[in-house]
């Protein structure tokens, strides 16, 4: 751990206290692990009954039945296609948010602030429940109109502050070539905003993503409610451990390899654009991250305001 | 409005839950999390691979998943508890790889320079510690730490689908049992979740300019 700042370079002797140190808690660690899967595995006495326990065949046998994995398959399905309208959706909403709250006009800028205030505020759980029962759109469209409002206004935060760290030369180019103000914004500021961003924007969508899971509570055929309510009633509830564990597996191998896509993008666009000079990619994963580019958007606005006309830029 | 205005106290009351379990499972999530940052950032291998392991299940598990698993399978393999201590274990499990990605972050954003400045001019390793590189991480840490509990405020409402009547569960039950006035009520809701998250969020903001160091 020579690039820390808390320690030095380990001599000899901390190199092999470490060393002892790292052994122990492995067996500490693994001693965990065993004794977690011996609990799970010891059969349990429940009302007189001995009942198998968790890695018991029976408790498995489901799942050689290519019937339930494709029932299964339908939960995913479900879950993708709602990810997928509402990725769509609030990428969208976003540029919308992100040219609307950078207007120049007053008027427009003001109101969409506060917009974006209360819709980010509020939880996505609570707008679909707002849109199922004013709007009753069924349990789909709640879901994944919800979904668009909560990440758009995140996205089009995440989008104006990348417009904000643009190079002010530009937008300048961009005018003096005889673009006007709007031509200039989607031709060639927002193409560059939009890749700078991307990284987070992708990591944004992995919530996003999450996020559908919600729909198990208003109502919404997803992978949780689809293979630990549906699957379930009709299999009954002794597989109830073993249809967690792949629900679980599922999620995390969707999840997992968003969050490994969107950090390949942040260190490939790290290298190729301007981020580089700064040092350091900006890990999209990291819940600062969001409120580092927010902040610095604010500042930058900020600063850019005193130098123009306009001068009420937050 | 009367009729709205009757159902006050109902409000409150799972205003109240919630908040309770914003704190509880803030404080325990902070205290978990920083045991995970602080095993991160140990030069002990197996202890590094834990943390990391652990923040990236944990991280990328929808809640309502864990909240499955606290409420149903929990209670199946025999560990039988109040649903409320079980939101309370949710909340903290999923919150807390936040805590510790928010903490991590703050540290490893302090410059190297830093600490060989401190050791160059002969500080120990406790004041490169404690006079150098903790007050920078600090600055860096508290705003996005005061994110991470915004973002705890809006996931306590899955405990509303998962048997604990707080403010979610209130509103739902509410605006069944009162169909002429939904949208005033939920409405309201609304308003009572922006009481927590709107503050908190004007104060990372302030705090984030305030303090951000400038390189």
């Amino acid at each position: 751990m020579s690039t820390s700042v808390l320690f030095d370079a380990p001599g000899p002797r901390a190199r092999r206290f470490s060393l002892i140190l790292s052994l122990v808690s492995l067996v500490l660690i693994a001693a965990l692990a065993v004794w977690v899967f011996m609990l799970l595995a010891a059969p349990r006495e429940s009302g007189g009954i001995t009942l198998p326990g968790m890695f018991d065949a029976s408790r498995w046998d489901i799942f050689a039945d290519p019937e339930v994995w494709a029932s299964i398959g339908r939960g995913v399905i479900a879950t993708l296609q709602a990810a997928a309208v509402a990725a769509v959706g609030a990428i969208i909403l976003g540029i919308l948010f992100s040219l609307l709250r950078s207007s120049a006009i007053g008027w427009v800028r003001v109101p969409t602030a506060w917009l974006i205030e209360f819709l980010r505020g509020m939880p996505v759980l609570l707008m679909m429940l707002f849109i199922l029962l004013v709007a009753s759109t069924g349990a789909f469209w709640a879901v994944v109109i919800a979904l668009i409002l909560y990440n758009g206004t995140l996205i089009g935060e995440i989008l104006r502050a990348g417009l904000v760290a643009l190079p002010r030369g530009q937008r300048e180019a961009a005018l003096s070539v005889g673009m006007r103000e709007f031509q200039s914004k989607m031709l060639v500021e927002f193409p560059q905003a939009f890749r700078q961003m991307l990284p987070i924007i992708v990591a944004q969508l992995v919530v996003l993503l999450k996020d559908t899971s919600l729909g198990y509570i208003v109502g919404y055929n997803e992978i949780i409610r689809n293979n630990m309510n549906n699957l379930l009633s009709f299999f009954g509830n002794r597989y109830m451990f073993s249809m967690f564990v792949v629900t679980l597996a599922i999620y995390l191998v969707i999840n997992l390899s968003l969050s490994w896509f969107a950090r390949w993008l942040a260190r490939r666009t790290a290298s190729g654009t301007g981020k580089a000079r700064r040092g350091k990619a900006i890990d999209p994963m990291n819940p600062a991250a969001l409120l580092e580019v927010e902040a610095k958007a604010d500042l930058m606005a900020a600063n850019k305001g005193l130098g123009r006309h306009d001068g009420t830029a937050v | 409005m009367e009729q709205l205005w009757s159902l006050m106290p109902t409000f409150l009351e799972g205003f109240r839950v919630t908040l309770i379990l914003l704190l509880v499972s803030g404080v325990s999530a902070l205290v978990l999390g920083t045991v995970i940052a602080a095993m991160r950032i140990s030069p002990v291998g197996a202890l590094r691979g834990f943390a990391a392991f652990w923040t990236e299940i944990a991280r990328n598990t929808p809640l309502t998943l864990v909240f499955f698993f606290t409420a149903f399978v929990m209670p199946m393999l025999g560990l039988r508890a109040p649903y409320l201590l079980l939101a309370f274990v949710a909340l903290t499990y999923y919150t807390s790889p936040f805590v510790a990605e928010a903490l991590r972050s703050g540290i490893n954003g302090v410059p190297l320079g830093q600490a060989e400045a401190a050791r160059s001019i002969g500080l120990a390793f406790g004041q490169t510690v404690s006079l150098v590189v903790l007050p920078q991480a600090f600055r860096m840490t508290i705003p996005p730490l005061i994110n991470v509990f915004i973002a705890l405020t809006k996931n306590t409402s899955v405990a509303g689908g998962f048997f604990v009547v707080e403010l979610f569960a209130t509103t739902r039950q509410l605006a069944n049992d009162n169909g002429n006035i939904v949208i005033p009520i939920l409405l309201t809701a609304a308003a009572l979740y922006l009481v927590i998250t709107i503050p908190l969020g004007f104060l990372a903001g302030r705090l984030e300019k305030r303090w951000v160091v400038k390189r």
